[in-house]
Formats: structure tokens, C-alpha cells, sequence
């Protein structure tokens, strides 16, 4: 096998076409470590919109004019780069808003219809709120329970929990591929291919495994897979549902509305074919066409290769960051079950107090519980720091984010 | 080097003031802030419709930290009235720093917590202002 030059990507050129670092931020470079927020935009992404507004504006679908024809082979055709990116089929491909939205979707949609009193619904400690909130709304309203898989002391999810809770009272099981927190990333294939053999569906939360690494959703097999636009370069407001056409079709509709239907009487209505029946409303024309541009940004980077830049960096900033006295990483030591995401404490010094210091270095981190309050309470902490890597992040911004750590130290007399 | 960290704050977070808690207070309340996850709670013996003694317990940021110490500390022997006169104003006063616009809450935290302590012992509810 040939082996991968280091780092295939190269990262000057890369941010070069991210407008936002050409700026100072209280006269410092910027330095961006809050990816699994959001990312930033390349300008291929800003002038596609531009684009969209300032020459073929048009509502998209009804609009019998030349350039509403435009905007709708725009739009359908970002539909087709995202099903190609997860290797899906375009009628598979819900545009939502995010990735909340897209959960929130199932578990209106397909969870109203199919959990009754007495099923259960299986998740993580590790899920996002997103991926738990709409399971707990569902479960009150059909009486129906949540179980949830714990983790080890490394992060790693329990394979005996998963065997302990996985029978045929579960219908569902929800997800994370990548941990927004510990950046564990789950055996989600393993994972499906269990659920799948003791009868229940999986809805895979990939909101932070699609914009950093290839997903195939075929490999994978899952029926449902969400992630939001904002954090692979795309813009906000646009997310992604795919689910595997046989379910989507048997599903009653999500909101209903203008463009989502056959016809309309006045006591009753038919829904449009796939994808269509769940788009109700004016779709976000831009915003589609923005999440094309960034799988086109994506791809032509490819996604090996993001993968493997954030590998080593990720790596990189481990290795420095162990040599910071008073220092707690959380999440897998193995690199390879781990994405770009680094969660830390310092000695007594709140998460907060740590990022404000941070900003004044002109370093962007997160801190708190990362809408992920009942991992961070399993990790029995207030809240972690939380530096984020991307294509564009580098060696040399995390040589600076360890000499920030030491001054932070350093005020707090640590 | 950040002004919002005066030697002074990081000397608070780590020996706090009126730190504990109060058997059987005629005013307490609690409340969080959810940016930062910190919690703090106030407890308060009254004597003459006077702060005779006052508490604070809870956990959080060095600025919520360091804003209750100093509210704590300011509001001792003081009447209720005059506790409902304190704004936003004595406390960025007391602490004496810069605050950012995203921590502002962390700094007002304690202050809320203390109007809601009294417009509950007050049995007016409705009026919580931050």
C-alpha cells in the first residue's frame, strides 16, 4: 500500500480563500478553534450565493420564467452533490434547516406514527441535546421509555450496555457519530448492523462526522442520517435529512404547506413525491445552493484528506497539550477513534474564565456543556474548554493556543 | 494581560466571601446561568427589616464567583428597600473591571438571584427585573 504524504493539504492556500482571517482580532490573527460550532466560509461559498441574489433570484419549483427555471436547477442540483457526497440518492435528501431540524423531522414524522406506549428508544450519554430533547417530547407524549448507553473512562461508548439494552423493545436507536464533546467517534457500522438484527431502525446524528470525514450512508446502512451546512463551510440555516427511501415514503409529512403537496381541497390534500413532501413552505434557495459550493470545496479537497490533516493535528495539539501541568483532556487516546475535538480543564479554573482569557490572545475556543449537559454531568464537571479543528487550522495556532493555556495559568497563579 | 482578571477577582474566586449557608433564612433563591452553567444561591437573616447575616453558596465562573462575594459583602446590615435600589451599576462599580458583553450575565448572576430572593419574601413575584 502507498503510503499518505504528511499532510496532503495545503493549508495557506486553503485559508486564503477564508475571507474572515484576513482581518485582526484585537490586533492578532485570528485564530478559529471553534469548529464544532461552526465553521467558517470559503469565498466559493459566499460568491454562490451572492450569485443566486444578485442574477437568478427566483422562487424555485412554480416559476414558470427563465431564470425561476435557474434557481430550481440550482437548488435540485445542490441536492444532487450533497446525495453524492454521502453517497445517498437525491430523493433521499431532506433540505431542513439544521440538524436539530432533521431530528425533530423523524421524530414528529416517523415517531408519531410507529413508537407506542411501553416502546423504547435507545441513545447515548454522549448525544447532543438535539438528539435527545425530541426523543424525550415523543416518549411523554406516547409513553414510551428512553435508555441510554453509558460510557467508559476513556469516553468510549460500553459495547455491554449496547448488548444489555439492544432487544426487541427497542425501536429505534439515536446516535452520534462523533462526539461533539469527547470526540469519540462510535462504531456506528457495528452499532447499526446490531440494532438492524433485534428489528430497530438508527438515526445517526453526523453533525460532526460529515463535514471531517468521508460517510457513505450505504456502508454505514442506517435509516436516518442528520448534519447541518454551517459546519462544513456552508451557511447557516440549511441541514440535511437523508433516510432510506422506503421509509420516507411510508412517513406522513413534517410541516405542511405551500409546495409540498399534489393537491389541495378544500377538507383534505395529497403529498408531493419525495423530496418534495417534506419541504413545505419558500425552501432556502441560497442556502442550498451555498451547502453545494462547500461539498464542492469539500470534495475537491477530498475527504481523506481533511481526515487525515485533522488527525495529525489533532494528535499534535495532544501531545503539546499533556505537557500543560494541571491539565485534564477528555476523550479517546487513540487517535484513530477520535476526531478533531479536544475537551480540557485546567486545574480549579472555570471553562469560562479560561476562554475569556483565550480571547484576549485573539483565540476563539468554546466552553460550558457544549448542549451536552448530560455528558458533561457524567463526566461529573461544570463544563469543559473545547478547541475544534478544521482544514484550515495549523500547527503553528496551536503552538499558540499552548502558550495562551500557560498564561492563563499564569493570572490564575496556578 | 485581561483586565476582566484583576489579582483581585482571582483572589475572590479562590477565597470567596460569605461563602456558606444560613439554617432557616427568612430570604433565600437560587438560580443558574446557562452560558456558563454557574449557580449561586443566597440566603439571608433578617433582623428589624435588616440584612443581619448573608450566604452565598454555589459554583461557577471567576466573575459570578467574585460578583457575589462583593454583593454579599455590600448588602450587609442594609434595608430591603435600599437591596431593591442596587443595579447593574453597583456591581460593575464594586468589581471595579471591564466586563465583557458575553459575561455580563455571569457578573449580574448574583444580583438577580438576590431580587428574586426578596420579591419572593415580599410575596410579589411578578416583578423580577434583571
Amino acid at each position: 500500500m502507498k503510503e499518505l504524504p504528511r499532510n496532503p493539504i495545503d493549508v495557506e492556500k486553503i485559508r486564503q480563500d477564508f475571507p474572515i482571517f484576513n482581518q485582526k482580532i484585537r490586533g492578532r490573527p485570528y485564530i478559529y478553534l471553534d469548529n464544532a460550532a461552526t465553521s467558517q466560509r470559503p469565498k466559493q461559498v459566499i460568491d454562490a450565493m451572492n450569485d443566486y441574489y444578485q442574477m437568478y433570484n427566483a422562487t424555485i419549483h412554480r416559476a414558470i420564467y427563465k431564470l425561476g427555471e435557474k434557481a430550481t436547477e440550482a437548488y435540485e442540483g445542490a441536492r444532487e452533490k450533497v446525495a453524492k457526497f454521502i453517497n445517498a440518492s437525491p430523493e433521499e435528501i431532506i433540505f431542513v434547516r439544521n440538524t436539530t431540524e432533521a431530528i425533530n423531522l423523524v421524530s414528529y414524522s416517523w415517531g408519531r406514527s410507529n413508537i407506542r406506549e411501553g416502546d423504547k428508544i435507545l441513545l447515548t450519554v454522549m448525544e447532543h441535546h438535539s438528539n435527545i430533547v425530541p426523543w424525550q417530547l415523543l416518549a411523554k407524549e406516547k409513553k414510551a421509555h428512553l435508555e441510554f448507553i453509558d460510557i467508559d473512562d476513556e469516553g468510549l461508548l460500553k459495547t455491554d450496555d449496547l448488548e444489555k439494552f439492544m432487544n426487541e423493545e427497542i425501536k429505534l436507536m439515536g446516535l452520534v457519530h462523533v462526539s461533539n464533546v469527547l470526540g469519540t467517534i462510535n462504531p456506528i457500522k457495528e452499532m447499526v448492523n446490531l440494532a438492524h438484527k433485534n428489528g430497530a431502525l438508527v438515526l445517526v446524528d453526523a453533525a460532526q462526522s460529515v463535514p471531517h470525514m468521508p460517510v457513505d450512508v450505504r456502508e454505514i446502512n442506517c435509516d436516518f442520517l442528520a448534519f447541518s451546512g454551517h459546519k462544513m463551510l456552508g451557511p447557516t440555516g440549511i441541514g440535511v435529512l437523508y433516510g432510506k427511501r422506503e421509509l420516507l415514503e411510508d412517513m406522513d409529512p413534517f410541516l405542511g404547506g405551500g409546495d409540498m403537496i399534489k393537491e389541495v381541497h378544500l377538507r383534505e390534500a395529497s403529498w408531493d413525491e419525495l423530496p418534495w413532501k417534506f419541504e413545505a413552505g419558500t425552501s432556502n434557495v441560497a442556502g442550498a445552493i451555498g451547502l453545494g459550493a462547500a461539498v464542492d470545496y469539500l470534495t475537491n479537497i477530498g475527504m481523506r484528506n481533511v481526515r487525515e490533516h485533522e488527525k495529525e493535528l489533532t494528535k499534535y495539539a495532544i501531545d503539546k497539550m499533556v505537557g500543560i501541568k494541571g491539565i485534564s483532556i477528555y476523550g479517546p487516546k487513540n487517535i484513530e477513534s477520535r476526531g478533531g475535538v479536544i475537551s480540557f480543564n485546567l486545574g480549579d479554573i472555570h471553562p469560562h474564565d479560561i476562554a475569556s482569557i483565550l480571547d484576549n490572545e485573539g483565540i476563539a475556543i468554546r466552553a460550558g456543556h457544549h448542549c451536552a449537559q448530560p455528558l458533561i454531568e457524567r463526566l461529573g464537571v461544570v463544563g469543559t474548554a473545547r478547541a475544534s479543528f478544521y482544514i484550515y487550522n495549523t500547527e503553528r495556532e496551536v503552538d499558540y493556543l499552548v502558550n495562551a493555556l500557560e498564561k492563563v495559568k499564569k493570572v490564575f497563579k496556578l | 494581560m485581561s483586565d476582566m482578571y484583576a489579582e483581585m477577582i482571582i483572589d475572590l474566586y479562590r477565597h470567596p466571601m460569605n461563602y456558606g449557608k444560613i439554617e432557616n433564612p427568612d430570604i433565600k433563591a437560587k438560580d443558574t446561568n446557562p452560558i456558563c452553567g454557574d449557580i449561586i444561591e443566597i440566603q439571608i437573616k433578617l433582623n428589624k427589616g435588616k440584612v443581619k447575616e448573608v450566604k452565598f453558596n454555589g459554583k461557577g465562573c471567576a466573575i459570578s464567583q467574585a460578583s457575589a462575594s462583593l454583593l454579599t459583602e455590600m448588602i450587609k446590615g442594609k434595608k430591603i428597600d435600599e437591596l431593591l435600589k442596587l443595579d447593574k451599576k453597583d456591581i460593575l462599580d464594586a468589581l471595579g473591571i471591564e466586563i465583557s458583553a458575553v459575561r455580563l450575565k455571569c457578573a449580574l448572576l448574583p444580583l438577580k438571584v438576590l431580587k428574586m430572593g426578596i420579591y419572593s419574601y415580599l410575596g410579589d413575584l411578578t416583578n423580577i427585573k434583571e
